[in-house]
């Protein structure tokens, strides 16, 4: 979520933390906000565990991107236009 | 697009046919599945036909999962991803590598998922997938912070507890399910730009592109698609 619109607030609190981490990573906040976002993770052992967590499951995304099974029909398909494709270079 | 037609298959990727014979590794040829994208592509533009197919086999289940982002059946996935490849075929010498081959593939298939939605009006176009429950609400349940007549209003109450050994606790296979079963409950529009940012690797700016969204928009459905794995990820490691 974009910046949370609080005027001259002069910390994060856990509750708006949560909502932070991907505009943190992404460089979407002002210098002021990861200044304060910053600031919030030194003192605070939860929100240190939540980033942990949230980069535990950004890091284990991947594993869902699985092979999947090329039908016979489209291999025919695909290897006969290769076949084509070799043969007019 | 429902739950459903995301399957994510669980199959593990097909093993390279490695054989470890000690002193073999220096003259042996490297098979099609040892090679990389560009030493694929250079096989490929050779008329090496098994690194074609290879390429094929290891794109297919990206290409196809990205198709039904877009809101195609089964079959009209099958025909898109068809018609991707052939184009690919035609354009393979003019691919300059200025982006990833996987994010070129996603370009050629975008166009034509869009070409097939104008004329048969039967894919959905991204901005129009549905946006229930997108955006509202917090990424964290509120019952887990404290509340304003608390000693520390907007601190945790219920705070996370730290999971221990999650690289490999995440790899185990049950793990994997709870993982793709997370994927597909989510909302269409966040599902989409998690599985291209952080399945499928692809970069913001590309993702913008493809999906004709914002950054802002973006960023917004990969925090709370991410923090959607998070939560449901939570009960399993804690359990």
């Amino acid at each position: 979520m974009a910046e949370m619109h609080r005027h001259e607030i002069d910390e994060v609190t856990c509750r708006e933390f949560v909502e932070l981490v991907t505009d943190y990573w992404e460089g979407a906040l002002s210098e002021d906000r990861i200044e304060l976002v910053e600031e919030h993770l030194v003192m605070c052992d939860w929100c240190k565990t939540y980033l942990e967590q949230m980069e535990a499951t950004v890091k284990a995304l991947p594993e869902a991107s699985e092979r999947e099974p090329v039908p016979e029909e489209t291999e025919r398909i695909l290897l006969s236009a290769f076949r084509a494709w070799k043969a007019r270079r | 697009m429902s739950s459903a037609a995301l399957p994510i298959s669980l199959l593990p990727p097909a093993a390279a046919p490695i054989e470890s014979r000690p002193g073999a590794e220096e003259t042996r040829p490297l098979s099609p599945q040892e090679l990389d994208e560009s030493q694929l592509l250079t096989a490929i533009r050779g008329g090496d036909e098994a690194a074609f197919t290879e390429l094929v086999g290891r794109y297919h289940g990206s290409l196809r999962r990205f198709a039904r982002i877009f809101g195609a059946s089964e079959a009209v996935a099958e025909e898109i991803v068809q018609e991707t490849w052939l184009t690919a075929l035609q354009k393979l010498d003019s691919f300059e590598g200025r982006s990833t081959l996987k994010a070129w593939l996603f370009g050629i298939l975008r166009n034509h998922a869009r070409r097939r939605s104008e004329r048969e009006r039967r894919t959905v176009p991204f901005s129009a997938l549905a946006t229930d429950g997108e955006a509202e609400g917090p990424v964290v349940d509120s019952l887990r912070f404290q509340g304003g007549g608390d000693n520390w209003p907007d601190h945790w109450s219920a705070p996370p507890r730290p999971w221990e050994d999650p690289e490999r606790r995440l790899a185990s296979l049950e793990a994997r399910e709870q993982l793709s079963q997370a994927i597909a409950r989510l909302p269409e529009r966040q599902r989409a730009v998690v599985v291209m940012r952080d399945v499928e690797g692809l970069d913001s700016e590309k993702v913008c592109e493809l999906l004709e969204i914002s950054e802002g928009n973006q960023r917004v459905l990969l925090h709370r698609g991410r923090s959607g794995v998070r939560a449901a990820l939570e009960g399993y490691m804690d359990g």
